[in-house]
């Protein structure tokens, strides 16, 4: 049985529909991300696991249990606030024996659990500060000791990295998946960041206008995306407009709108006729003049038109010749060999046979 | 902030000057100079007919020169000790009552929609629109023996055998002015303080466990104690030394230290007492303020 199952739950706001009909199951110890743009409704979501708001129909059971008639302080479900919302008058050590106190853990207890909630987000020297006194990268941690401290079934984080910089970002996400899994809460996570998602995630629900598009682990859900939104929205990714000429178990055989045919993976219910998308990422993409570039099944001749130097890799940006662009990605391995081809130059781009996904109008 | 004041330019220090200056001067006429002068005052003679004897008299059988004598009457007689601390206790009375009956208020206030919450502070600030004594006057119309408030009361204790009682002219009266004149005074700062409020805090109290009481009593309760000193001292201090509502509302025996004051300058016209009593208030208000500020500044260093 799932540790939280959200059942077929809609909120209206008005004649808006914020969250339309979703179901989602999410195990225990899971570090589960909703990701998606913004108003998408992954606020919305987590209040109704937290109990902030209702569902205007379906259910959210927690152990098999309905939680509709639980109000928020009565869940065993804590919530990371993007605005950290420590209180201010507290200390920190105030501050993350809070849940503690409501509890009325005895003193002993309390002693205990405090000193290893501050040692787990190494802040026991500033557990006589107040949150003024704090950074922003020390005040996420205090939010995070005060919902874990009392062991919750479940931690909700809405958006939590949000207002820090890059650098932090990243040292926070490190210690994120360090704190998951040492205490194994499970984790719902929310985020538009795509690429934060990818990194921290055990499972990701991509979510579109209140709507989930696709559940899946980080690597398959960038590897195969199941809608031209999931492709676009995870990662980069070249999207051709194509058609199916072919459909066997082994391949398909598309064809490009002036630019011609090209062999892809399989894909199930696909059949001739068919109309949809062809999606490759940009470091499935080879460039090159001659040699190794003609000797794939799938290449066609275009021209550099931009290239971006981004330190550790190069992006070319290629026009084929129907007037479509396409975006190849060569890592700058050798030391100094950054800008192999140059604008203007003409090259081939091509791919595997075996690489990219057709995808359903 | 002395470093504050060296980064400053010329032109900025002359700024700073030009728009503190007026003030400056306002107060330093009309404050400092008359506290001077009735710190020295207290140290004088009263006059034959009021005001102060002269200082050098060509006659040496009138009281002249400076003297300890009004310190001296006033410490003699536990009277004048007895009003201050009937004029403290009343003034807290005040304070507390109009806390009590602020704080819902200033929090349904701050609760409520933003569209609706200028119309409520309007209506809390609405008396002010007519005229301090009339307000006073009134009561003395509502608290009168023919009023209802009276019948009923007097009613009621008839029933039960008890006496009637008069209304007006008793210290009750006195303080249910005093509370009614005040309240605005004790609602505005604590409205201020608590529509501040980050509304995340409560929800974020709520998720970690605690009900509408201990919401209450461990998040709003504490971060609004500088509005509850606000309030208390905007209330606490005019109290103190009002003397229009016990003249108006009160009875003969309902004398406090600001009808004290009053009658040394306009009855009986000795003027260094009225000093020396003007003095110990406002001795009396410095320590209260000191005391809150105190208080306060523990409780509200995270501010
Ligand atoms: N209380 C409310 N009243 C009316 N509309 C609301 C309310 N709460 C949310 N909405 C609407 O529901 C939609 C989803 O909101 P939600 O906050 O869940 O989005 P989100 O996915 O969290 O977005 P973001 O990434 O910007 O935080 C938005 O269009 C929002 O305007
Ligand atoms: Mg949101």
């Amino acid at each position: 049985m799932p540790l939280l199952e959200i059942r077929n739950v809609t909120r209206r706001f008005g004649d808006f529909v914020a969250v339309d009909n979703i179901s989602l199951s999410i195990e225990s110890g899971e570090f589960f991300t909703l990701l998606g743009p913004s108003g998408c409704g992954k606020t919305t979501i987590l209040r109704m696991i937290a109990g902030f708001d209702l569902p205007d129909a379906g259910q959210i059971l927690l152990d098999g249990q309905d939680l509709a008639g639980t109000p928020p302080e009565k869940r065993p479900v804590r919530t990371v606030f993007q605005s950290y919302a420590l209180f201010p008058h507290m200390t920190v050590a105030q501050n993350v024996a809070f849940p503690l106190k409501m509890a009325r853990c005895s003193a002993d207890e309390t002693r205990q659990r405090l000193g290893e909630a501050l040692e787990q987000v190494h802040l026991t020297d500033k557990a006589p500060a107040y949150p003024h006194e704090l950074s922003g990268g020390q005040k996420q941690r205090v939010a995070l000791a005060r919902g874990l401290v009392n062991r919750p079934s479940i931690l909700l984080l809405d958006e939590p990295l949000g207002a820090l910089d890059a650098k932090l970002r990243e040292e926070m996400q490190i210690e994120l998946i360090n704190l998951q899994r040492d205490v194994g809460v499970t984790f719902i996570f929310v985020t538009h960041a795509q690429v934060e998602a990818l990194a921290l995630s055990h499972r990701i629900a991509v979510m579109r206008e209140g709507r989930v598009e696709q559940v899946d682990e980080p690597a398959r859900l960038y590897a195969f995306p199941k809608s031209r939104f999931v492709a676009d929205f995870i990662g980069h990714i070249n999207l051709l407009d194509a058609q199916v000429l072919e459909a066997t178990h082994g391949h398909l055989r598309l064809t490009i709108a002036g630019l011609g045919e090209m062999i892809a993976p399989p894909l199930a219910g696909a059949a001739p006729g068919g109309k949809g998308t062809f999606a490759i990422r940009p470091e499935q993409v080879r460039i090159g003049i001659h040699g190794e570039v003609t000797e794939l099944k799938n290449h066609f001749p275009g021209e550099v038109t931009h290239f971006l130097y981004r330190g550790d890799v190069t992006v070319y940006k290629v026009r084929l010749a129907n007037g479509m662009m396409i975006e190849a990605l060569l890592p700058n391995s050798a030391p100094g060999g950054a800008e192999l081809f140059k604008v203007g130059d003409p090259v081939r781009v091509g791919w595997r046979h075996d690489a990219g996904v057709f995808l359903h109008e | 902030m002395s470093d504050e004041h060296a980064n400053l330019s010329p032109a900025a220090r002359l700024t700073k000057w030009l728009v503190s200056g007026p003030p400056f001067v306002f107060l330093l006429l009309f404050f400092v100079a008359p506290s001077i002068i009735m710190v020295v005052a207290s140290f004088r003679y009263p006059g034959e007919f009021g005001g102060l004897a002269p200082v050098a008299a060509a006659d040496p059988a009138t009281l002249q020169g400076l003297t300890l004598e009004t310190y001296r009457f006033f410490f003699s007689d536990f009277i004048y000790t007895e009003i201050f601390i009937k004029s403290f206790f009343v003034a807290l009375a005040t304070t507390v009552i109009c806390l009590v009956m602020a704080y819902p208020l200033a929090l349904l206030i701050a609760r409520s929609p933003k569209k609706s919450r200028d119309l409520m502070v309007l209506l809390v600030i609405l008396p002010f629109a007519s005229n301090f004594l009339i307000r006073v006057y009134a009561w003395m119309i509502l608290l009168g023996p023919q009023a209802a408030l009276s019948q009923l009361v007097n009613g009621v204790l008839g029933a039960v055998g008890a006496g009637p009682v008069h209304l007006l002219f008793s210290p009750f009266a006195v303080l249910i002015a005093m509370v009614y004149v005040h309240l605005p005074f004790m609602v505005l700062p604590l409205y201020t303080n608590l529509e501040k409020h980050d509304p995340s805090l409560l929800d974020a109290a709520q998720d970690l466990g605690a009900n509408a009481w201990r919401r209450f009593w461990h998040v709003t309760f504490p971060l609004s104690l500088p509005g509850i000193f606000s309030g208390s001292t905007l209330v606490f201090i005019p109290v103190l030394g009002m003397f229009a509502i016990p003249d108006i509302l009160g009875g003969t025996g309902d004398m406090l230290i600001g009808n004290l004051i009053k009658e040394q300058f306009l009855g009986t016209r000795d003027w260094p007492f009225g000093s020396t009593l003007s003095i110990m208030l406002t001795l009396a208000v410095l320590l209260c303020v000191w005391l809150a500020a105190r208080v306060g500044s523990t409780r509200g260093r995270y501010a």
